[in-house]
């Protein structure tokens, strides 16, 4: 009974609003917004299977390239940082400059070195995605518990397993914030550096649609990248709650102990 | 034997220094069970850490069987006060407990064999693939003494193990102590704030100062071995040791108001 | 660990700069990269220096300061309401809960097309999309804050016969804060992103647009320049969102770890 309030809770408003859309757009002679009903019709025409295939699995091979490369240096110099205190202290500031630099401005100068193929949208999404899980790594790293850090010294855990078995898991609910923020930067990213100079792609594609003011398929366009936001982030969100369900555990019984 | 000669400490901030030890000595020998005891903030913990390896004196030495102690030595294991932040949440139980094993390079049978005897020695058998987070605070102590134990030590640090437990948890786990000590014939270096506990635990106690800290004074307990907590705390020896002790404590920190 | 071996943070911090700058003058200079790709430091001053005596740079940090402002205030004003009105009313809660789950993560560059046709090259592109984006960072920090509220302040306040309104005023709205601030600068950086993304892309004025002009016209250390502005920037309003929130929240038992979304 308890579920199905819950449900029927979660459901409602998401049919509420899909209905009054589509019922409102219905007989709509807005040139700029077609009846829901168009859309959805256009959604299927445009979107198949081979569509996919040429556009969209494109797009997400680079930005999986990019992410999971941005996350590998962002790790690995963030732990190397975060151990070095004076090696910190250098670095900080700049490191706060490229995290501040909006990461799209990095297309045009990425396209200088690297031209307009594959190469520069990969490394465009590495360069802008990968300062928040460089700087949540070091801060991460930063503030492993010193008692932590004597049991380990104590018990002889020292070198690999230091790293693998101590540090790393320390500041994994850290670095896990980071790679988070970094997957809708690298969301936004791959869709920019795609309008800017692609011949493929789903920004190139939706750009094209409204250049040639294909409306309907623009805005199932728009839609499309909605629901890829959408279920990137979900399924971010299991890995993490899986990977991170000791993390939290241990909040749960901290917040029960007051 | 465990040997202080000359312990000397001083942490110098910037242009301030601070003496938190000035000039210690004294000698554990092997197997017997020592309790150090001192007024609040006399240093105990900086004195720990010095035997342990984990912090170098300014001048003096710590030798094990002759040895010198310049990192943690391999036959040491030490129980932190703090063992919601000593055990690692993201291991379980039986991990916590493996991780100095590996290090050591034990084999898989025997790993397992320790590790099971130990987490039952200490009353613990069924919660091996359980989080240290998901146990009590007293339990969450019993896998830190589970895994010093399993460590095989020849010499024991305890850090005020039992100053975050409730009353008669501690009194539970002083008597556990007192088994593993007697069954496993280990050096026991056991650092308190409390005068009860050291003299119903030791077999010698050592008084400190306040800081910066010397050795006030040490007495043998003449107790029987076989101790429990009713009788023992209510032997007229007992009493007097304890106000003997008690006094000392009070010389020593009238000795610092002055 | 004596903290003169440490080194002074400050100055280590600076070298680093500094040394960030030498390489980059060095870099193009031994033709270790193409000088037309990466000029040299000296080269992008000399570019920047230029630029800031231009009365169109004025212009165009003005556009983006404005349209950052505007689309971040409009953001925070609804941002905050809304939250409080969702955020005390449980059915409400309950009700756009997985709308706003879904909401949220959808990129705020898919709005761009939209954006074109609705406002073309205007400042109203800017500001859909700075909004947008920094609207739910803001919404999500209040409805946090709002579950935040201790039970007992709460009931506390019914006992002594609060009125709604005195409720809202002493007891939620407090608690609250800290996490308004946090939202706020939260948004406060997004805003930023997404006003120069908007101006870059769609083409709306500002500083995202005159980098767009200087990479189409190989004005290559300008470009540089005009990156350099943006930077500074983002590190000009962080810092500025930080420190005043430590400032204004002193007085707060719990300046907390912000709440990770």
């Amino acid at each position: 009974m308890d579920i199905l309030k819950k449900a029927g809770l979660a459901i409602a408003l998401p049919i509420v609003l899909f209905a009054g859309w589509f019922w409102l757009s219905d007989g709509s002679e807005n040139f700029y917004s077609p009846p829901l009903r168009t859309i959805l019709t256009a959604f299927g025409d445009t979107w198949t299977l081979e569509r996919l295939r040429t556009d969209v699995a494109p797009s997400l091979l680079r930005l999986l390239a990019g992410f999971l490369l941005a996350a590998l240096i962002g790790i690995g110099l963030g732990v190397a940082i975060g151990l070095n205190r004076r090696l910190r202290a250098v670095l900080e500031p700049v490191l706060e400059f490229f995290r501040a630099i909006p990461p799209p401005v990095l297309v045009p100068v990425i396209m200088l070195f690297a031209g307009i193929g594959d190469g520069m949208k990969v490394i465009v999404i590495v360069f802008g995605c990968i300062w928040p899980i460089l700087l949540n790594t070091v801060e991460g790293v930063r503030a492993t518990d010193s008692v932590v850090l004597d049991t380990a010294r104590a018990y002889g855990v020292t070198g690999p397993a230091r790293l693998t078995r101590v540090i790393l898991p320390s500041a994994s609910p850290q670095i896990a914030a980071g790679l988070r923020q970094a997957l809708s930067i690298a969301i936004i990213l791959m869709v920019i550096s795609e309008m800017f100079a692609s011949s493929n792609g789903l920004g190139f594609t939706i750009v094209q649609f409204q250049r040639s003011f294909a409306i309907p398929e623009m805005w199932s366009g728009i839609i499309l990248l909605g629901l890829l936001g959408f279920a990137l982030s979900l399924l971010f969100r299991l890995a993490e709650r899986w990977a991170l369900r000791w993390y939290e555990g241990l909040r749960a019984a901290q917040r029960r102990a007051g | 034997m465990l040997e202080v000669k000359g312990l000397r400490k001083v942490y110098s901030s910037g242009s301030r220094e601070v003496e938190a030890l000035r000039d210690l000595t004294f000698t554990v020998d092997n197997g017997d069970l020592v309790c150090l005891v001192g007024p609040s903030g006399c240093g105990k913990t900086t004195l720990l850490r010095c035997i342990s390896g984990l912090l170098t004196p300014t001048s003096g030495s710590v030798r094990v069987n002759g040895d010198a102690v310049t990192g943690p030595p391999p036959g040491m294991a030490v129980v932190f006060q703090e063992y919601g932040r000593s055990l690692f949440p993201w291991m379980s139980v039986r991990d916590n407990v493996e991780l100095p094993l590996k290090q050591k390079k034990v084999d898989r049978a025997r790993r397992r064999e320790l590790v099971d005897t130990a987490l039952d020695a200490v009353g613990l058998s069924g919660t091996a693939s359980a989080y240290p987070w998901q146990l009590s605070g007293g339990m969450q102590q019993r896998v830190a003494i589970a895994r010093a134990v399993a460590y095989e030590p020849e010499t024991l640090l305890m850090d005020e193990p039992f100053a975050a437990v409730d009353a008669q948890t501690r009194a539970d786990l002083e008597d556990l102590v007192r088994s593993l000590w007697q069954r496993l014939k280990v050096t026991v270096l056991f650092v308190t704030h409390d005068i009860d506990e050291a003299v119903y635990l030791g077999r010698r106690v050592v008084m400190l100062s306040s800081s910066p800290t010397v050795v006030q004074d040490e007495l043998v307990v003449d107790l029987p071995a076989e101790r429990d907590q009713l009788n023992t705390r209510a032997d007229p020896r007992f009493v007097e040791l304890r106000t003997r002790v008690y006094e000392q404590i009070q010389k020593a920190k009238k000795a610092a108001v002055r | 660990m004596t903290s003169a071996r440490r080194g002074n943070p400050v100055l280590l911090g600076s070298a680093g700069l500094a040394g960030l700058l030498l390489l980059l003058e060095l870099l193009p200079r031994l033709g270790l990269v193409d000088e037309r790709f990466l000029p040299p430091t000296s080269r992008i001053a000399s570019a920047l220096a230029d630029e800031v005596s231009t009365a169109v740079f004025w212009q165009s940090l003005g556009d983006t300061l404005y349209a950052w402002a505007a689309g971040l205030l409009i953001a925070v004003v609804a941002g905050v309401l809304a939250g409080l009105v969702i955020g005390s009313v449980p059915v409400l809660r309950a009700l756009t809960a997985s709308t706003v789950e879904f909401l949220r993560p959808i990129p705020s560059v898919a709005l761009i097309p939209l954006a074109v046709l609705l406002y073309g090259t205007d400042l109203g592109s800017t500001l859909l999309l700075v909004c947008y984006a920094s609207f739910w960072q803001v919404l999500v920090q209040v409805l946090y804050g709002v579950a935040d509220v201790d039970p007992v302040a709460e009931e506390t306040a019914r006992s002594f016969r609060f009125s709604a309104w005195g409720r809202v005023r002493y007891v939620l709205w407090p608690t609250a804060l800290p996490y308004v601030f946090t939202g706020f600068r939260l948004a406060a950086s997004v805003a930023l992103v997404l006003a120069i993304t908007a101006e870059l892309v769609i083409g709306s004025p500002g500083l995202g647009k005159d980098i767009a002009t200087a990479q189409a016209s190989d004005a290559v250390p300008t470009m540089y320049a005009l990156i350099v502005v943006t930077g500074a920037l983002g590190v000009i309003i962080n810092l500025l969102t930080r420190t005043g929130e430590r400032r204004l929240l002193a007085w707060h038992q719990s300046v907390r770890g912000e709440v990770a979304v």
